[in-house]
């Protein structure tokens, strides 16, 4: 298959977000328009005057992914062209859960037939690894560093599947790059259902929560099979799969992390992991990943 | 002619313009255009995509999006609602797209003020927004329609604001002159861009530029910025020629090839303006009138030109760079430094604040003062400030 | 090289790009071993491991030498060695 994420990129060796971006367009194909607000991927894919993207692609600002998304499937409708291209966004968790999720929500709200994909390595790597709405609990940051009294990041990771379904849209799915087959079906299926998707991929990033290079699929799927992050798709507002899973302890995510370190090492970190295993346990029983 | 709310009149000549795609976020005093839009949507009388964005940032960023895939595009904003949108400005004009906005002026909070004043505009002055001032609706209105083909130019592709006083404009009936649908479709060719987003050719747009060659990028703006002066001064007489109608091009004048004391302006001010010079002149007095048609690209020639025979020019600015002096002030000085005339500036009518005839004859007054003396004694100065409450 | 209006630029031009030059370690597919599952092809961050007839093979032009495709090769089949540069 014509490869549509082209080489010599500037992404770290190992990085997840790459590895996303590939099997996104090897899901969505090349009859497409994507929009990528600033960010890890866009910085990496876009050094003037060279591109990585085999497809038409725009990168305007950082909050903004879902409004330019949407101009561009407002123009395709307007000029008769819709059925030139179906319109993606593959957007950070920072462009997409903090600084643009008020414009994601109008775009979702809208209505608007745009996929938007948000590849989730859990902090703004662009600028240096600091905090974002989607870093999990415990997890040190340069904003949200351990120290003599803090665990890093004292808040959960915020649930941005629910607030995307809880806006009535027809398709809502989680994947993880661990599992390439799942990503590149649910992209597919997305940019074939009419109106507004939401797809969050986690993807591991090494240089920002600190393992080799070689480990990030790994890690990937050692975030899934602790339930820390749960695959899942939902169709109108009701779950319609899950991914089972024959459940670890958080530790064994967690101790092969630099950014979970402090857990291990601080006096309470036992504490803070059992917090984590709590949250694991909560996604478990919600979504029911048991086997 | 009919009789219409300068609102309406702008919303009929962008239906006029056939665009595409419109997205806009209401705010006042720029309610009366989306409106109208909305209504023309409503009615079918505009087949367009109206894309109801929940904030400016995001009108400004489907414009971006709808531009960058071919689309002819408007939205209108004010005040708030253009500070909000300022990142995506920059934006924009970097894209190289020829978005149109109509900037309704406002005051900028706080204390929050919703009346007139250019602050809003001037502030976007370094986007690489072509930005044009109108003196009335008529002007307003043919102005969406010349904004256009200037934007649109291949020479030219940046974006351009069109000012529009708030209330004093937007909201004031007065009689237009709309222009034909057929006329327009044919001084207004459907817009061809150069380069957009599509698979067929599946480019790259937004890249990120390093310092070898950033400055490059921005000289490429600045030398547009250029070649739209010539541009802006052709389509407002070929619009002449066209629907019969001309307001000047970057700028324009009024009784000003005698006078000793010129004033300069943009926006609704220039009706007050000449409506005092008649006065002044029926009194004897050699005074006239620079209308700046186009904020930018500044028009340094022509200013100079209309200005070097005079003996002072008193300069108007609905706006302040704090901490220094109004923005318009500080660009004629550049222009005539070490030539031409004495310059005094003068700040008035922030917020909505009234400019009078008699404010206009103090001010001519102080000018001709500065002559006498030789020189200015006050570079920069608050026009009917009340000092009581101060 | 003329700038471009806008900076708009040309599809896939990073393979101008060689990351080849980044390698520390270099991954070995041992062929005989190599099942043809396309997994290290799958994972490659790069998009640089390549089937040829139900085998594998990587260009060296752009792999950066991160080792998830010798990490993830169910059968063993990938080995990173020292880059001898
Ligand atoms: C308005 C604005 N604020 C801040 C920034 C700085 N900034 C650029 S990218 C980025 C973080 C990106 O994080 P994310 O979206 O998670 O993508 P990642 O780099 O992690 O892939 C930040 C904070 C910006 N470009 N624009
Ligand atoms: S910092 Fe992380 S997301 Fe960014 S390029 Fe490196 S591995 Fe990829
Ligand atoms: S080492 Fe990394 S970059 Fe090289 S072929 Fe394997 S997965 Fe690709
Ligand atoms: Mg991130």
């Amino acid at each position: 298959m014509e490869e549509l994420f082209a080489p010599g990129h500037r992404g770290c060796a190992g990085c997840g977000a790459a590895i996303a971006a590939r099997l996104i367009l090897k899901g969505a194909g090349k009859d497409i328009i994507a929009v990528s607000p600033t960010g890890c991927l866009e910085v990496i894919s876009s050094p003037y005057p060279q591109s990585s993207w085999g497809v038409p692609w725009i990168h305007s600002l950082f909050e903004n992914a879902a409004a330019v998304a949407s101009g561009v499937e407002a123009a395709l409708r307007a000029l008769g062209r819709e059925d030139e291209a179906k319109v993606l966004a593959i957007a950070g968790d920072g462009g997409t859960i903090d600084i643009g999720f008020g414009v994601l929500s109008g775009m979702l709200e809208r209505g608007h037939d745009v996929t938007y994909i948000c590849y989730d390595n859990e902090a703004y790597m662009n600028t240096g690894i600091q905090r974002s709405g989607s870093t999990p609990y415990g997890a040190s940051t340069t904003t949200s560093p351990a120290g003599k009294i803090s665990f890093g990041e004292d808040r959960p990771k915020k649930n941005a599947p629910a607030i995307a379904a809880a806006h009535g849209i027809p398709y809502v799915a989680t994947a993880s790059i661990a599992y390439p087959k799942d990503v590149i079906k649910k992209v597919k299926k997305a940019v074939e259902i009419e109106g507004p998707k939401y797809l969050q991929i986690h993807a591991p990033c090494c240089t920002g929560w600190g393992f080799d290079s070689s480990r990030t699929i790994e890690i990937g799927r050692l975030a899934v099979e602790t339930a820390l992050f749960p695959i899942y798709e939902m169709q109108n507002g009701k779950i319609t799969s899950v991914k089972k899973i024959k459940r670890k302890p958080v530790e064994e995510y967690l101790k092969v992390q630099r950014r979970f370190r402090h857990l291990f090492e601080k006096e309470g970190g036992e504490e803070e992991i059992k917090k984590i295993q709590e949250i694991a346990d909560g996604n478990a029983e919600q979504f029911g990943l048991d086997l | 002619m009919k009789i219409m709310e300068g609102s309406h009149a702008v919303a009929e000549a962008v239906k006029a313009c056939r665009p595409h795609v419109i997205s806009a976020y209401p705010i006042t005093p720029q309610t009366h255009i989306v409106e109208e839009i909305s209504r023309m949507v409503a009615d079918g009388e505009l087949a367009c995509e109206y894309i109801r964005v929940e904030s400016e940032h995001s009108a400004m960023s489907v414009c971006v999006g709808a531009s960058a895939t071919g689309a002819r595009t408007y939205t209108a904003t004010t005040s708030q609602g253009m500070a909000l949108m300022h990142e995506v400005l920059f934006n924009a004009a970097g894209l190289r797209l020829p978005i149109v906005m109509t900037a309704v002026n406002r005051a900028l909070s706080a204390p929050i003020n919703i009346w007139d004043d250019q602050q809003d505009a001037i502030s976007q002055r370094d986007t690489g927004w072509i930005q044009l001032h109108a003196e009335d609706s008529q002007e307003a209105s043919d102005m969406i329609i010349q904004a256009y083909r200037i934007a649109e130019d291949h020479d030219v592709l940046l974006p351009v604001m069109i000012g529009m006083d708030g209330f004093i404009l937007t909201h004031v009936y007065e009689p237009v002159e709309l222009c034909p649908q057929e006329k327009v479709d044919e001084f207004l060719p459907l817009y061809e861009p150069t380069q957009y987003l599509t698979p067929k050719n599946p480019l790259t747009f937004g890249p990120i530029v390093d310092p070898s060659m950033y400055m490059e990028f921005r000289y490429m703006i600045h030398e547009a910025m250029g070649r739209a002066k010539k541009k802006i001064m052709n389509v407002a007489s070929e619009f002449r020629d066209k629907f019969g109608r001309y307001y000047g091009g970057l700028i324009d004048t009024y009784e000003a090839e005698d006078a000793e004391v010129l004033i300069l302006a943009m926006g609704s001010v220039i009706g007050t303006i000449k409506d005092a010079i008649d006065e002044l002149r029926a009194d004897g007095k050699k005074v006239g009138l620079v209308k700046v048609r186009c904020y930018r690209p500044f028009p340094a020639e022509a200013i100079l030109e209309a200005a070097k025979d005079a003996k002072a020019i008193a300069v108007l600015d609905k706006n302040i760079s704090l901490g220094h002096e109004g923005a318009l002030y500080t660009d004629v000085k550049s222009v005539l430094y070490n030539k031409g005339p004495l310059a005094l500036g003068f700040i008035l009518g922030l917020g909505g604040r009234d400019i009078t005839k008699s404010t206009i004859e103090n001010i001519v007054a102080k000018a001709q003062k500065a002559i006498e003396s030789g020189r200015v004694e006050e570079e920069s100065e608050f026009v009917d400030l009340d000092q009581e409450v101060l | 090289m003329k700038l471009s209006i806008g900076a708009v630029t040309e599809p896939g031009s990073t393979r101008i790009n060689k990351t080849g030059s980044w390698r520390t370690f270099k991954p070995i597919i041992d062929v005989e071993a190599c099942v043809g599952c396309g997994m290290c092809s799958m994972f490659c961050p790069e998009g640089v491991v390549y089937e040829v007839e139900d085998k594998y093979t990587i260009d060296y032009d752009y792999c950066k030498g991160c080792g998830v495709c010798a990490h993830e090769c169910p059968s063993g089949a990938i080995e990173m060695v020292i880059e001898e540069k």
